[in-house]
């Protein structure tokens, strides 16, 4: 059934307002099952062995002393996970990621693993693996990896998105170009130049539950997954893939899931404990440490970028030119091209271009983290704003406002905009009582703003009404951050019903169809529009049955606040029948009454935000300390406020953290230095101050209430907003993310040494 | 399981006993032989604390204390909090103030605010905050988390004024 997409703007009754979620109650007492919660008779303990060096030929695995250890009961090897993905290089590389195939590519990178009767056992049978190791050359710089002299990590890489193609392999997987004009007319238009090159480092997701499943694969090809998962459905497809099982004979159950940021859509144990568990005829739960998550896992790519921007006396920039370098860990991405989707698309800029370069280096397999490539291309150009700005004497707020994108401003990436709300943040911004308040000493102001997509994509949704009334919305999208009570509070709108009657649940993958991940900041836009076709089918149900029951002709049937009503003066006399007394009835009327939809949600809105951050800086350590931080972001319309307030705030903290700690460190032998949460620093509670928010609703003209994604531009904004803050308060311009207090000093010593 | 030890001890009141290996923490006895997987591994290395118990009243990261050590104490886990079918104050603040997301750092967080309150009645934003610095949490902010303690704290103070 075709079901009517355009935004129609109307009251709510229930969408809008803050209820609580139907996972509190479990996850404030304990209840609530992961990952790692869950167990199956008989199961045994997976664990992995990793590659201690960066870069190496795996000569020899020997098990056989491992074999014989009383309690292993399956130890495997890239041997027991033939290559069956058919030439596609893609899924190639998730296999070769999940188990190195005679060469560890990276520090982490797993080579082998055991099942055992318990956790004591499979430990001692690891270091009873003897693997015999040929150190190679390796790189784990972006910029080292691009030079001539570079350890080539893949023979098979030839750069694509260069003319005249390489006849030679490098570690540049891909160049990306885009944008419009004529950049060297615009220069020439500029009276101010600005020309920097900034560098941010790699960081991780760093959410609280590591990667967790329980596997098991019986004989007869059937299989069953529980996993901390964003998409149990791509799981599904990817490992059975990767298996050579039939998809739809392999069960994945998504757990809760302890935090995923881009993280969890990507698979690293899940087809190895399948494997294990395939091989020892026994269910196989697979946890793993933190340093596993460090070091084989996660991260966003760290990336080497230069800017040259160009602007008159008044503000308006000419033209400019990003040249990105992004690294995708051992295997090829096109993190780069993502960067240089994002890097200008907050503005109006009639001349511009950006080059990516997709690198690979000796590192783990990047992966997605909220907003991927945004925040570094942020940080460069958010930065480089506002020197232009300083250079010309304008306000940073005001040459953004000079300059920002609107309804119809053409994209960098390609399409023109409908309506957006960057102008609304930067204007509410420029109108928040945060940019007047009063600075102290040693402290700085900074404003940025960010933009991230947001994706549509595969949906399926079930709605069924019980005989009482209350109803179950069966979702397929892993709920990150809330989204059961979203869906709730939408079928609730439509039905016309109390919240408190409807219970959302995410469905395995074999009670409903195909469900992309919740990536891209779909989960809300794109399962909240299935919910609410889904609803409208079961309304339409509704009023069949009701006419059923009076007797009269469907036409002459409408729905209103929960309730049939007849029309029409004939029907007058017809009392309005509830959905509670329709459902009540449904046996006798054509059973049970249900709604359905699957649809591929196009038309999701663009995110745009803006941010000010106050920051103060010690001269004396370097150490920055956020003051006051306030997120100001379009979510088209805000279904659960508290829910979009947490995304912001959530991602602004993650930002703050890149802008100011994290990083991972490598040292000479290309080994990942500070693989846990002690030296890999995130923020903590006394680190922040509260981050204030302010929603915007800017309709999205391509959902019916108008949503946009929200979950990811948050993070894009701080790096830039910090550092902004940070050379108001210093008059030092950090390039180097993050700020830690070493650079800052750094920077404050050279700029007295200067003066 | 070689090296076992049994070990009587009492959790969340009751009596408990479970046989453990010497070297085995507290956090995987609590999560794999007592069967309180609301306990949460994020680290392993007292980083995170989303293992967070309290020993005879003082807070620990369960995965720096040894089973075995929990021998004649009293141990509290986030299955402790809620009595008699009623959530504790701060359990019911922290869905009522969205001061949770994905939940996995929550047990650790109630426990370790529970811990505050309990000790300091009326504490300011900023004890709050360094109180609950030992314990992670990556989707929140901490703003919610805050706020919620902030809040029940508040209505502890109401319901003890009452009782005097």
């Amino acid at each position: 059934m075709g079901h009517e997409q355009k935004y129609v703007d109307k009251k709510y009754e229930v969408v809008g307002t803050r209820f609580n979620r139907p996972d509190g109650i479990d996850k404030v007492t304990g209840k609530a099952r992961y990952g790692a919660d869950a167990s199956a008779p008989g199961q045994l303990v997976g664990r992995v062995l990793r590659s201690p060096h960066a870069h190496a030929s795996i000569v020899k695995i020997n098990t056989s002393k491992a074999e014989k250890l009383p309690g292993v009961k399956a130890i495997i090897t890239s041997a027991d996970l033939p290559d069956v993905t058919g030439g596609d290089q893609g899924l190639a590389d998730i296999l070769e990621n999940c188990m190195a195939r005679g060469r560890a590519l990276y520090d982490g990178h797993a080579v082998a693993a055991v099942a055992a009767v318990d956790e004591q056992t499979a430990a001692q049978a690891l270091k009873l693996i003897d693997v015999k190791y040929k150190k190679l050359p390796h790189v784990t710089d972006v910029d080292e990896a691009m030079c001539e002299s570079a350890p080539v990590i893949h023979d098979r890489i030839i750069t694509r998105g260069v003319e005249p193609k390489p006849t030679k392999p490098s570690n540049v997987a891909a160049r990306t170009q885009m944008g419009h004009g004529d950049i060297e007319a615009g220069f020439a238009e500029a009276d101010v130049v600005i020309e920097k090159s900034y560098k941010t480092e790699q960081t991780h997701q760093g959410y609280i539950e590591p990667h967790a499943c329980l596997a098991s694969v019986n004989p007869d090809g059937t299989a069953e997954l529980w996993v901390t998962t964003q998409g149990h459905f791509v799981f599904r497809n990817v490992c059975a893939s990767l298996l050579g099982l039939d998809i739809a004979k392999l069960k994945v159950t998504s757990s809760e899931i302890g935090g995923g940021f881009g993280g969890k859509t990507h698979v690293w144990v899940e087809p190895v404990a399948l494997a294990l568990s395939r091989k020892a005829n026994r269910p196989v739960k697979l946890v793993m440490g933190r340093d596993e998550v460090f070091r084989a896992t996660g991260p966003t790519s760290s990336t080497s970028i230069d800017v040259k921007m160009g602007a008159k006396k008044d503000g308006t920039i000419t033209a400019a030119v990003a040249e990105m370098r992004y690294q995708g860990g051992a295997f090829p991405g096109n993190w780069a091209m993502l960067g240089c989707m994002t890097a200008f698309a907050c503005y109006d800029i009639k001349n511009n271009q950006s080059i990516g370069w997709d690198v690979v280096v000796n590192r783990p397999k990047v992966a997605a983290y909220r907003a991927p490539s945004a925040p570094m291309a942020a940080f460069a150009v958010e930065s480089t704003i506002d020197e232009l700005a300083k250079e010309i004497g304008i306000a940073p707020i005001d040459m953004r406002l000079k300059n920002v994108a609107r309804e119809g401003t053409l994209a960098p990436y390609g399409p023109t905009y409908g309506p957006i709300g960057i102008e609304h943040t930067l204007k509410a911004v420029k109108d928040h009582p945060h940019m007047r308040a009063k600075l102290k000493k040693n402290q700085g102001r900074g404003v940025a703003c960010g933009f991230w997509f947001n994706i549509g994509g595969q949906t399926c949704t079930d709605l069924n009404i019980s005989v009482d009334g209350t109803v179950n919305l069966t979702l397929g999208t892993v709920d990150v951050g809330g989204s059961r009570s979203s869906m709730a509070m939408i079928a609730a709108e439509e039905l016309g019903i109390p919240y408190e009657q409807v219970r959302a649940n995410i469905a395995d993958t074999t009670s409903l169809g195909h469900n992309d991940m919740t990536e891209g900041s779909r989960g809300t836009f794109s399962s909240g529009m299935a919910t609410i076709f889904a609803a409208r089918d079961a309304i339409s149900v509704l009023k069949q049955r009701a006419a059923k029951m009076w007797g009269i002709t469907e036409e002459d049937v409408i729905w209103e606040n929960g309730q049939a009503l007849a029309t029409g003066d004939s029907h007058s006399n017809l009392p309005p029948l509830s959905l509670k007394e329709i459902a009540a009835k449904s046996g006798r009327t054509g059973g049970p009454i249900a709604g359905h939809n699957e649809v591929v949600a196009d038309g999701a809105g663009m995110g745009f935000a803006s941010h000010i951050c106050d920051v103060e800086v010690d001269p004396e350590t370097g150490r920055s300390t956020i003051v006051r931080y306030t997120v100001v972001q379009d979510a088209g319309k805000a279904i659960n406020p508290d829910y979009v307030e947490g995304q912001f705030q959530g991602g602004a903290t993650q930002g703050i953290g890149w802008a100011l700690n994290e990083e991972y460190i490598y040292g000479d032998d290309g080994c990942l230095q500070n693989a846990g949460f002690l030296d890999y620093r995130i923020p903590v509670c006394s680190d922040l101050p509260f981050i204030d928010t302010q929603i915007l609703e800017v309709p999205n003209p391509l959902h019916p209430y108008g949503v946009r994604g929200v979950g990811e531009t948050s993070i894009v904004p701080p790096l830039a907003a910090v550092g902004n803050a940070i050379a108001n308060a210093t008059g030092v311009r950090m390039t180097h993310a993050p700020m830690s207090p070493p650079r800052v000093l750094a920077g404050i010593d050279t700029l007295e040494h200067a003066s | 399981m070689s090296n076992a030890t049994l070990v009587s001890t009492t959790v969340n009141g009751d009596p408990v006993q479970f046989a453990c290996p010497t070297d085995e923490s507290l956090m995987t006895a609590l999560r794999n032989r007592v069967g309180l997987t609301g306990v949460k591994e994020g680290c392993g290395t007292g980083d995170c604390g989303a293992c967070t118990v309290t020993v005879d009243g003082s807070l620990v990261c369960s995965c720096l204390v040894l089973g075995v050590e929990a021998e004649g104490r009293e141990v509290t886990t986030v299955e402790g909090l809620s009595q008699d079918g009623e959530l504790h104050v701060l359990q019911q603040k922290f869905i009522d103030h969205a001061a949770l997301q994905c939940g996995i750092c929550t047990p650790g967080f109630l426990v370790a605010a529970k811990t505050l309150l309990d000790r300091n009645p009326n504490p300011n934003e900023t004890e709050i905050r360094y109180a609950l610095a030992g314990n992670l949490c990556r989707c929140t902010g901490y703003d919610k988390i805050v706020r919620a303690v902030q809040d029940a704290a508040k209505d502890m103070r109401k319901a003890s004024k009452k009782r005097r």
